[in-house]
């Protein structure tokens, strides 16, 4: 039994762990740090400068963003000025915001501060506002829904699987009756249903909290499943038995005995199960009944991206949600294999 | 055989009961009805409204309109669908068979690939081609449909090679018999990619460990030994059995794929259950 740390240790070792549990780091920390790193706020509109592509960073004795023009704003082409551009600054000043909640600064990692300027590293979208700024935002949402969701999930599940692994009898026939009908239920049709019948009762700012329950309450089933089966091993041991004959409650056993020798599978399942919970809000933003506007997710802002406008004038910058999607599953999905073969070695890929 | 067969259709009956009330429970906790909207209106007097409501039995609680509507559906009787005016039998009919043409089409999509892909993934383990096409099933895996569904979007807005959207062109009740067909076949290609390259990454890692294993089986040294040639051994004794399992997971990737295809038929607008 290794513990938690060793794991972690090995897994970084490894090229492709490293790459991907980096990536993640990264991801994680720029979704903590939104305020600093992104230049503009959520919704900051400009809407003299709807669809702007993508700026261009020059260098002219120091870091400067190009300059442009609207051409023919019924197909938002734009235009770049030639040898006109404004400063960049680093760590300049930008609007206000408390970092991490508690230090009031305005101070931002790249920003325009010429009012003239628009400094657009991923161009901006219908209303104006900048996109890389609402990816970054978004991000939040989009990380933390996986993270709180899938802790809710496997203590859940944990217990659910525990307990009726730990009692067997009627407890576990009856739990078991109950997540095979969980799990034969489709999940999409069931997150929309659920959704319609929780909607009325929460305010459109708590969206958040609607969507993790949602998927939690969908999610826990499988896992429930496999620890009932995991438990059920345990439950013969020596060391069990040991314990029971002490006097130990269930719950303590459970806790102290059943809970370390399944901590390893728990981790690997959790971290290849939260993409399905970056994934199922990204859907269900997309259907436009997850996050709702203002506010911003990746599955929002790819949904606005859905427009025959955007099609067919090539913005195609509006598609990098889709991209950050892409990467943080990714990420999730190599950094649980990696992840695996490090504390499961014998389930190796032949 | 047929008492199996029967005793697992019965095991069938309460899960689908339970499925059902679920549902109505749901919709029954969500507010509003299909009345909803006509209430809005002025010019309906409550009276109409009073009366439909008696008609359809909104007034009473959820499990009475449940054992109603269970009545009507094992008798036949599926009920009127108040937003397109029409049948709902009729309605879930002409759907169905969009959406089902759809999921076949994406299966035979995700198999064509996957399986060639995976043997020869076996066949060469380890070598660059390996690399690339876990590499590949990965990025696969990793791609959520809807996403991959607008970027379909954005190539057949930008390119014109693919329509955008339904399921047959305005002049398709003018085309032959081998017009037709094509004409639903050009639609059915970006959303069949769409929903198919989902489920390509997980087959075609099955089909190269079985492959694997085949490889490694007696009977194919025996065919080796026999002095076969090794594209005989290869395509017949080992393909064969590596095939195998992947048959039984048939249903259930089916059955995936016909839950799946609604974000997919929403985005690429496709006129199926979606």
């Amino acid at each position: 039994m290794t513990s938690l740390g060793n794991i972690f240790k090995t897994t970084f070792r490894r090229p492709l762990g490293a790459f991907s549990g980096g990536l993640l780091l990264l991801l994680y920390l720029s979704a903590i740090f939104a305020e600093l790193i992104a230049p503009a706020p959520t919704n900051a509109q400009d809407l003299e400068r709807t669809y702007h592509p993508p700026t261009k960073i020059v260098w002219d004795g120091g870091l400067r963003v190009q300059a442009y023009e609207l051409v023919d704003p019924s197909a938002a082409s734009y235009a770049a000025i030639e040898g006109e551009s404004y400063p960049l600054r680093f760590m300049g000043h930008g609007f206000e915001y408390r970092l991490l909640g508690l230090f009031k600064t305005d101070r931002h990692l790249l920003v325009c501060d010429d009012p003239k300027g628009a400094f657009y590293l991923l161009g901006s979208d219908s209303t104006g506002r900048d996109v890389f700024s609402r990816l970054v935002f978004g991000s939040r949402v989009s990380l933390f829904i996986g993270l709180l969701g899938i802790t809710i999930t496997m203590v859940r599940g944990f217990l659910v699987g525990g307990l009726s692994g730990y009692f067997g009898g009627r407890t576990d026939f009856v739990a078991m009756r109950i997540v095979e009908f969980m799990m034969a239920v489709p999940g999409l049709y069931l997150l929309l249903a659920l959704r319609a019948a929780l909607a009325p009762h929460f305010a459109s700012d708590q969206m958040f909290f609607v969507i993790v329950i949602i998927l939690a309450f969908i999610g826990w089933a499988g896992t429930a499943r496999i620890l009932r089966g995991m438990a059920l091993s345990i439950r013969q041991q020596a060391f069990v038995m040991a314990a029971e004959s002490m006097g130990q409650g269930p719950l303590t056993i459970l806790r102290k005995h059943v809970l370390p020798n399944l901590l390893s599978y728990l981790l690997v399942a959790a971290t290849l199960s939260i993409p399905g919970y970056v994934l199922g809000e990204a859907a269900l933003s997309f259907l436009g009944l997850g996050i709702q506007e203002p506010s911003a997710s990746w599955g929002l802002m790819l949904s606005e991206a859905q427009n025959v406008k955007v099609f067919y004038l090539n913005f195609w910058w509006l598609l990098s949600p889709g991209l950050a999607i892409f990467l943080t599953v990714i990420a999730y999905n190599v950094f649980g294999d990696v992840l695996r073969d490090v504390v499961d070695p014998r389930s190796q890929k032949r | 055989m047929i008492a199996y067969l029967f005793r697992r259709f019965l095991a069938l009956i309460p899960l689908l009961l339970g499925i059902t009330g679920l549902v109505f429970l749901l919709m029954s906790l969500a507010p509003g009805d299909f009345l909803t909207p006509v209430r809005a209106q002025r010019d309906v007097s409550r009276e109409v409204i009073q009366s439909i409501e008696q008609q359809f039995g909104l007034n009473q609680p959820w499990y009475v309109q449940y054992v109603k509507w269970l009545g009507n559906v094992v008798t036949g009787n599926l009920g009127h669908s108040w937003a397109f005016k029409m049948p709902v039998v009729d309605l879930i009919g002409q759907r169905l068979l969009a959406t089902f043409l759809l999921s076949v089409s994406a299966l035979v999509v995700a198999w064509g690939i996957a399986i060639p892909l995976g043997v020869l993934a076996a066949m060469y383990k380890d070598s660059i081609f390996d690399r690339i096409s876990a590499f590949l099933a990965y990025a696969a895996l990793s791609l959520p449909e809807f996403f991959l569904a607008l970027l379909f979007m954005f190539l057949a807005a930008q390119s014109g090679w693919f329509p955008m959207g339904g399921a047959t062109s305005i002049e398709y009740e003018f085309m032959g018999a081998g017009g037709k067909i094509l004409d639903r076949a050009h639609h059915l290609v970006l959303p069949a990619l769409a929903l198919g390259i989902g489920s390509v990454a997980s087959i075609m890692r099955i089909m190269r460990a079985n492959f694997l294993d085949a490889i490694r089986a007696d009977y194919v040294k025996t065919a080796r030994a026999k002095g076969l040639r090794e594209r005989r051994v290869m395509f017949v004794h080992a393909l064969r059995n590596a095939i195998n399992p992947l048959i039984s997971a048939f249903g259930f990737a089916f059955s995936g794929l016909l839950s799946g295809a609604l974000i997919v038929e929403i985005v690429l607008q496709y006129p199926g259950l979606g």
